[in-house]
């Protein structure tokens, strides 16, 4: 073989390399949604969301209590991480805007949005559980609040700083001090995409499990009751699919495709509209 | 609406709304840099008592872990993480160069966002979800036909041939690996192609122009200059692996005892907290767990923060986005 044939040969054959990877990264995508639809799809029906869960060896049931449990869990780490995490953004980018202070709180955020959930779990047990002396739907939300305050602050400050500098200062000139700029001028404009950013938290949080392992723990039976151990979806997957029932393992089924159905529908939203966004 | 008259005066701000909007943002953002504070001290003061009956350094080399006799050492987990991390990268690695290769010079334009958007839920499926795949589709498929095909060919090797060796149970600490590269490849892969995507046009035009294949401009222009993202990359895939609870735990097999063979079930550092803190009783007992938790705190720290250096130089070099 000459030199001109043995480098076509190696770039046909390692640009055949690269499409058959991306092949198989898609084989897989298709794979795991193919075997979700097919063992999720037939439980998915109405008693799924007016049952509660079943107990070990009795028949049918659903996962009402478990689906509350984890919208009211979410809900309550959005609510306690998203303004944390929306000022953190804002001083990051408008009042320390190139002090190593922002660059730190980067650095940090950074660091937290990749930490093991585990060890977040295992620190609110620490810090909330522990101390008050029991499981709580509470510590859960604290825990998921700490995974979805990264992804808050890095969004927003994303999304501030694609505002013009020159609207800070229009709204500066016209005499607004700097809280209304920020707030009237800047968050207005950047409104949307700080939405989003919590979005794509909540798709972060809904399905984590291993941090609410010992905080919210579980529980078989239908609670609101956020200073109790409180059901959720996660940790219900985790307990039926190990558990010994075909029941068991076809409501976690069904749970499993929920979860990724509404995960999966969050990011494609958010990911179509901030990367409209950032052209 | 209505606009107020015009007086001429200029309306009147009170300085303290101002002060205390920036104090209110300022102390969210240093409650940030709290919180990894308070999630270090209670991993140490929590670890403190397991550290001081067994020896931070002994505690890392013993085998041993066993509830009865309080005698604990994270060896077993220690060996499962970095195990089970190795192999998603060396799988995950290549793949995730291809896939970005694929995307930023091969594809064509309509199927760009398409294929990236495809990969990325890869790593937005919860981790849950791989773990259910995991034990119920991908372990039995593994261990009737690939495993028995591994223990064939590369089993019978001298030296290596231990690796590949294991009863054909199909949860074990290689299936973890797998399953682990399968979560970690669309985060480097996203990381790649961004960073690829830095290099300016007029280098592989030029390239291009001077008659090189498609493979000798990635390969000898775009890598050698996008070398610190692509590092970076890794190490951000290795920080996922390396702290990836619950998928490993449906899969690893949870075994205390230390095997070399990969087919064997084991254990890594996160799914034995998940699957023991609770039960844990004694202060040993907790304490261990949670000196587990800052090994693997520590791991990770240490892996991310060159992730991020690496990809800050990258981004220093070309104006983009880390």
């Amino acid at each position: 073989m000459n030199l001109y044939a043995r480098r076509k040969f190696i770039n046909a054959f390692n640009l055949t390399a690269s499409v058959l990877t991306t092949l198989f990264g898609l084989f897989f995508l298709a794979w795991i949604l193919w075997v979700l639809f097919a063992r999720g799809f037939a439980g998915l029906d109405l008693s799924l969301f007016t049952q509660d869960m079943p107990g070990p060896g009795s028949e049918g049931g659903g996962l009402r209590n478990a689906i509350v449990g984890s919208l009211l869990i979410t809900l309550a780490g959005i609510l306690l991480g998203a303004p944390v995490g929306i000022l953190s953004g804002i001083y990051l980018s408008e009042y320390g805007r190139g002090t190593w202070l922002a660059a730190t709180v980067r650095f940090v955020s950074d660091i937290l949005l990749s930490a093991p959930s585990i060890v977040i779990g295992v620190f609110v047990y620490a810090i909330m559980v522990a101390p008050l002396g029991g499981f709580s739907g509470w510590a859960g939300a604290v825990a998921l609040a700490i995974i979805a305050l990264p992804v808050i602050l890095r969004t927003t400050e994303d999304m501030m700083l694609l505002v013009p500098d020159t609207m800070r200062e229009a709204a500066a000139a016209l005499g607004a001090p700097r809280w209304k700029v920020i707030l009237s001028v800047v968050l207005r404009a950047a409104r949307s995409g700080v939405l989003t950013g919590v979005l794509l938290a909540v798709a972060r949080i809904a399905g984590e499990t291993a941090p609410l392992l010992f905080t919210a723990l579980n529980n078989q039976f239908f609670s609101l009751d956020m200073s109790k151990p409180m059901a959720n979806l996660p940790v219900t997957i985790f307990n039926f699919a190990m558990g010994p029932y075909d029941n068991w393992h076809d409501l976690a089924w069904a749970g499993s495709l929920l979860i990724t159905l509404v995960v999966l529908g969050l990011n494609v939203i958010t990911r179509a509209f901030l990367r409209g966004k950032k052209q | 609406m209505s606009a107020p008259e015009a007086t001429g005066e200029r309306p009147k701000h009170n300085p303290l709304t101002e002060t205390l909007f920036k104090g209110l943002s300022l102390s969210a953002a240093l409650l940030v840099l709290a919180t990894l504070g308070a999630i270090i001290a209670m991993l140490v003061v929590g670890a403190w008592p397991a550290l001081q009956k067994f020896g931070f350094f002994r505690f890392l080399v013993t085998a041993e872990w066993n509830p009865v006799t309080e005698t604990f050492g994270a060896l077993t987990p220690i060996y499962g993480t970095l195990v089970t991390s190795a192999i998603a990268i060396i799988i995950g690695l290549p793949v995730s160069f291809g896939i970005a290769l694929f995307i930023t010079e091969l594809c064509p334009v309509w199927l760009k966002r398409p294929v990236s958007t495809a990969i990325e839920l890869l790593a937005a499926i919860p981790s849950i979800i791989y773990g259910m795949w995991g034990l119920f589709i991908f372990a039995p498929f593994f261990s009737e036909t690939i495993q028995p095909w591994l223990t064939d060919t590369l089993g019978q090797v001298p030296v290596i041939g231990a690796l590949f060796d294991g009863p054909p149970i199909g949860v074990s600490v290689f299936t973890a690996g797998i399953i682990l590269a399968i979560m970690i490849i669309p985060f480097i892969s996203s990381v790649m192609r961004d960073v690829f995507e830095t290099v300016p046009r007029e280098l592989r035009e030029s390239a291009y122009g001077l008659g090189c294949t498609t493979w000798e401009v990635m390969w000898k222009v775009v890598l050698p200059l996008t070398r610190a993202g692509v590092v970076g990359a890794v190490m951000l895939g290795l920080g996922r692996a390396l702290g990836e609870t619950m998928a490993v735990t449906f899969v690893i097999g949870n075994s205390h005892d230390f095997n070399i063979g990969l087919f064997w079930p084991g254990n890594s550092i996160a799914s034995t907290i998940a699957n023991e803190f609770t039960e844990a009783d004694g202060e040993i007992y907790t304490a261990s767990l949670i000196a587990l938790g800052l090994v693997l705190f520590m791991i990770t720290f240490i892996v991310l923060s060159l992730a991020r250096l690496m990809l800050a130089r990258m981004a220093k070099t070309y104006g983009g986005k880390s």
